[in-house]
């Protein structure tokens, strides 16, 4: 197909490029209408005569609903209607899904599943009626609340190579480690929130997603009308971390209200909805199993994981994706079981798979090295195998040891101790932990359009979405580099679906993938001004609006004869996707603080070494990865979604019960950029970053705690709850 | 609902008059009334700071009170702090450091580290002051009187770097 990229893409030519743009650490484009509070968000799009919806959800887990009684509340001020369609849904729909999720609101398939719309003139009405509305069901309980015990079917391929149990009992060293992680909510700062307008037969949908050309065809297909009439607009989205990978009940249900009442109709989750209905990260359980040989080789890895969905939902977390790339070892047993449970949507929440898998691998390699007598850092480099294992191809590129080198010597790991419980500090024990980062990577189809105006200004087009990740920066950084024009004059729209359709925000491949669609675009426009000029194109440089060739300097905007030229560049991915292991790397170093009596853990400070290809923004892409540590402080200390097994209710559903980290969590922390190229990943040598810096985080921190007090840590996330009753004698 | 007495008060120096639904919090009226999108519902609860804004010089979470309720205050939303032409310090530092990512907390954190400076310059405690005669907090200071400020994309050490170098430039 058009576009697909076979061929690793060796010229590096954002390096000869001369504009001075990329890689560098440019503020955002968008930065003085975010502080000032002006780029619009999805519920602030109010057009004239707009009504309120508020959903209604379910009181029970399970069942039907018999009867909603409607007349009450229609009587009640302000009131204009009350929906529950068949096309509402139960459930969002997956990322990628591009299609209708579970629909049908009629039955109850998880506790707080939306069941109604009620709509109103004003919030406050809606909000009061939708409070007020009476619900009668048929309980059911067919499918179990509680994980725990249940026969499983398999998540994903398992992986089986040689035998494990053999290379177990053969081991000089060995794990043998049962862990479990809790699950966890994205938590968005922008609650979900759409407000559905129609023209004739035609929608437009100022929504909060993450990837505009899925939900415009999961939007149409609920609606049951052709993708052609359906517009989605989410020029600025206040975060995603996966819950707005596929539309949710907001979207649908406003459409559908809006249709009927002949008026646009806004609905914006509450917090607790958002909880409640969107996808979570699901529990799990884990069983790592490492063998070490006498010689510190790794000859067996196990990692079998225990996880859990909605039935017949697609997704399963997929908790052993790095494991199976990451280490050597012959002999292995990598496996993913599903559970089916009434409870929530489990989804792509940030790093799906190794934000918790990386945590418990990496605290099991780091009892392994104890085990062993081996720094635990020597025992990640020297199992690092040379192609991955049972897949026999090479890796892209792998910044693995640097990461750990660097950041070793940047954290001052050498005046770590050997030893637990060596450093006390009045109450505290302090310590410190390493852990490795790993993320797969991914190339994702996009597409984008770029346009040199007749005036030399240039614009950049895509659907692609922002989601905080410096999408609007770094696309206006590589077409500025690749066509020679200053920053100034460089216009950057996004999250419009009559845009060409880019990779969207997800897997962290939004930058590399659209990325890659701009630099194509870009080069077609290149080939056709170094026609014009009638030099070669490998002899063509662009430099603050001159074309330079063969000594000779023109205006490019002669060039343009008063024309603007556009192209619309497109990748997907191809040979390279299969030829090579494709991942970004990275290590994490942390000091932690451990009081003795309360079991209350303090990060002191943390530091984090990443190589993801190309750096094409050196401010944003730092950000990204302090966000990720961030994410991982939060899965290592306090995050963890409660359910009462009695009746599938969530227990903490907001801010206040579901503890993501805050300001007095987060102490000074340190990002190093390693530079690197890895051609087979992309046409800009640029791989994912939004996601690498939570992968193995929380091992860092259980590590460090380890170290501190002498206790190993295998239930996350690690509270003073879990901690208090394994510490040492505090005297 | 009943109407209530009209509540007379000021939004960013320009006066206005509320005599609408008693149930209205000052948040939404902000957003669906005056249209000052700027301050942002995150939760509605008071729990995640990002509806701050700022009543007769302290920090208010917008969604724990109602719009009936301000008579006779002065508000300051973010959109009277500054704009995209004339940003104010904290505005102007907060983009220098990146201290936003998907910018949907950042209105809350400006205002809130706004009002939070000037608590500071009046002297009041915190429960981690170490010495209220102290004009320099400390970093672990800052970040506990900022801690009613959720930010999800993670981007506490910018918002603090963004907060110090404010307050240095006013010193």
């Amino acid at each position: 197909m058009f576009g697909t990229y076979d061929i690793p893409d060796q010229r590096n030519l954002l390096d000869r490029t001369r504009q001075g743009l990329i890689g560098a650490p440019l503020e955002r484009p968008e930065s003085g209408l975010k502080v000032c509070g002006v780029a619009p968000y999805a519920a602030e799009h109010h057009p004239p005569n707009c009504a309120e919806g508020v959903l209604v959800t379910a009181t029970i887990p399970q069942g039907r609903v018999i009867a909603l009684h409607k007349d009450e509340v229609l009587a009640m001020p302000g009131v204009l209607g009350v929906f529950a369609d068949k096309r509402m849904l139960r459930r969002p729909a997956q990322g990628t899904a591009g299609k209708a999720p579970v629909q049908d609101v009629r039955a109850v398939e998880y506790h707080g599943q939306p069941i109604a719309l009620v709509v109103a003139e004003t919030f406050e009405q809606a909000t009061h009626a939708a409070k007020a509305l009476r619900v009668e069901y048929e309980a059911s309980a067919t499918v179990p609340l509680d994980p725990e015990g249940l026969e499983t079917e398999p998540g994903r391929k398992p992986v089986v190579l040689g035998d494990l149990d053999q290379a177990m009992a053969e081991a000089a060293h060995s794990v043998d480690l049962t862990f479990t992680t809790e699950g966890h909510a994205s938590a968005a700062m922008e609650p979900h929130a759409s407000v559905a307008e129609w023209q004739g037969d035609d929608l437009t949908l100022w929504g909060s997603f993450q990837m505009i050309s899925h939900n415009v065809k999961e939007l149409a297909d609920s609606l049951r009308i052709a993708p052609r009439h359906v517009r989605i607009r989410s020029a600025y989205v206040g975060g995603g971390f996966g819950s707005k990978l596929g539309i949710s009940h907001d979207a649908v249900a406003a459409a559908i209200a809006a249709r009927e009442l002949g008026r646009p109709v806004r609905v914006v989750l509450s917090r607790q909805q958002v909880f409640d209905t969107i996808t979570r990260r699901s529990e799990t359980g884990q069983r790592l199993r490492l063998a070490l040989d006498a010689g510190g080789y790794l000859a067996g890895i196990g990692h079998e994981a225990w996880v859990s969905n909605l039935p017949d939902e697609p997704f399963a977390e997929p908790v052993t994706q790095a494991t199976e790339f990451l280490y050597s070892g012959e002999n292995r047993k990598l496996a993913v079981n599903l559970a089916r449970i009434s409870r929530v949507t489990s989804g792509s929440v940030r790093a799906p798979g190794e934000a918790v898998g990386m945590q418990v691998l990496e605290a099991a390699m780091d009892e392994l090295a104890e085990k062993a007598g081996f720094d635990p850092i020597e025992l990640r480099k020297r199992n690092l195998p040379s192609s991955q294992p049972g897949k026999d191809r090479p890796y892209s590129s792998r910044m693995l040891i640097e990461a750990l080198d660097q950041g070793a010597r940047a954290f001052g790991w050498q005046d770590r101790k050997p030893r637990p419980c060596m450093t006390r500090e009045g109450e505290w024990w302090l310590g410190m932990g390493v852990a490795s980062a790993a993320r797969v990577n991914m190339l994702r189809p996009a597409a984008a359009r770029v346009r040199l105006e007749p005036d030399g200004s240039l614009r950049v087009q895509s659907d692609q979405t922002d989601i905080g990740t410096g999408s609007y920066a770094i696309l206006g950084q590589i077409a500025g580099e690749m066509l020679g024009v200053p920053i100034a004059r460089v216009t950057v729209e996004l999250g419009d679906s009559s845009l060409p359709s880019g990779a969207g925000s997800g897997g962290s491949f939004g930058a590399s993938s659209t990325g890659s669609a701009v630099f194509r675009a870009c080069e077609a426009i290149r080939d056709k001004l170094a026609h014009r000029l009638g030099v070669p194109i490998e002899a063509l440089e662009l430099r603050d609006g001159m074309a330079i060739a063969s000594g000779r300097e023109v205006a490019v905007i002669e060039l343009l004869r008063g024309e603007a030229m556009e192209e619309i560049g497109r990748i997907k991915p191809g040979k390279t996707d299969k030829d090579y292991a494709q991942a970004s790397y990275g290590a994490f170093f942390c000091e932690v603080a451990v009081n003795a009596f309360t079991a209350e853990t303090r990060l002191r400070r943390m530091l984090g070494a990443f190589g993801f290809g190309r750096v094409l923004n050196a401010r944003t892409a730092r950000s990204q990865c302090l966000g990720g540590m961030v994410w991982g402080i939060g899965s290592a200390l306090t995050e963890e979604l409660g359910f009462d097994l009695r009746d599938g209710q969530m227990t903490n559903h907001d801010l206040a019960g579901y503890h993501v980290p805050c300001h007095a969590d987060i102490p000074a922390l340190e990002v190093i950029l390693l530079e690197e190229r890895d051609a087979p990943a992309s046409p800009i040598q640029a791989k994912g970053v939004g996601e690498l810096a939570i992968c193995g985080a929380a091992a860092a921190v259980a590590n460090a705690i380890y170290n501190a007090c002498g206790v190993r840590m295998h239930d996350f996330p690690m509270t003073p709850a879990r901690l208090l009753p394994k510490l040492p004698d505090p005297f | 609902m009943p109407l209530n007495p009209p509540a007379n008060f000021r939004v960013n120096g320009k006066a206005c008059r509320y005599s609408g639904d008693a149930r209205r919090s000052l948040l939404d009226f902000l957003r669906d009334d005056m249209g000052l999108y700027g301050t942002k519902k995150g939760c509605d609860h008071g729990q995640c700071g990002a509806c701050t804004v700022i009543v007769d010089g302290s920090r208010v979470n917008s969604c724990l009170t109602l719009a009936v309720m301000q008579d006779g205050c002065e508000v300051t939303t973010i959109e009277g702090l500054g704009s995209p032409e004339a940003l104010s310090v904290l505005q102007r530092a907060f983009v220098t450091h990146d201290g936003f990512q998907c910018g949907y907390c950042t209105p809350g954190q400006i205002c809130s580290a706004t009002a939070m400076i000037e608590e500071l310059a009046q002297g009041w405690p915190s429960h981690v002051s170490a010495d209220l005669n102290n004009p320099v907090p400390s970093d672990d200071e800052l970040r506990e009187r900022m801690s009613g400020n959720l930010c999800r994309c993670g981007a506490y050490p910018n918002i603090l770097a963004a907060i110090r170098d404010a307050m240095e430039a006013a010193r």
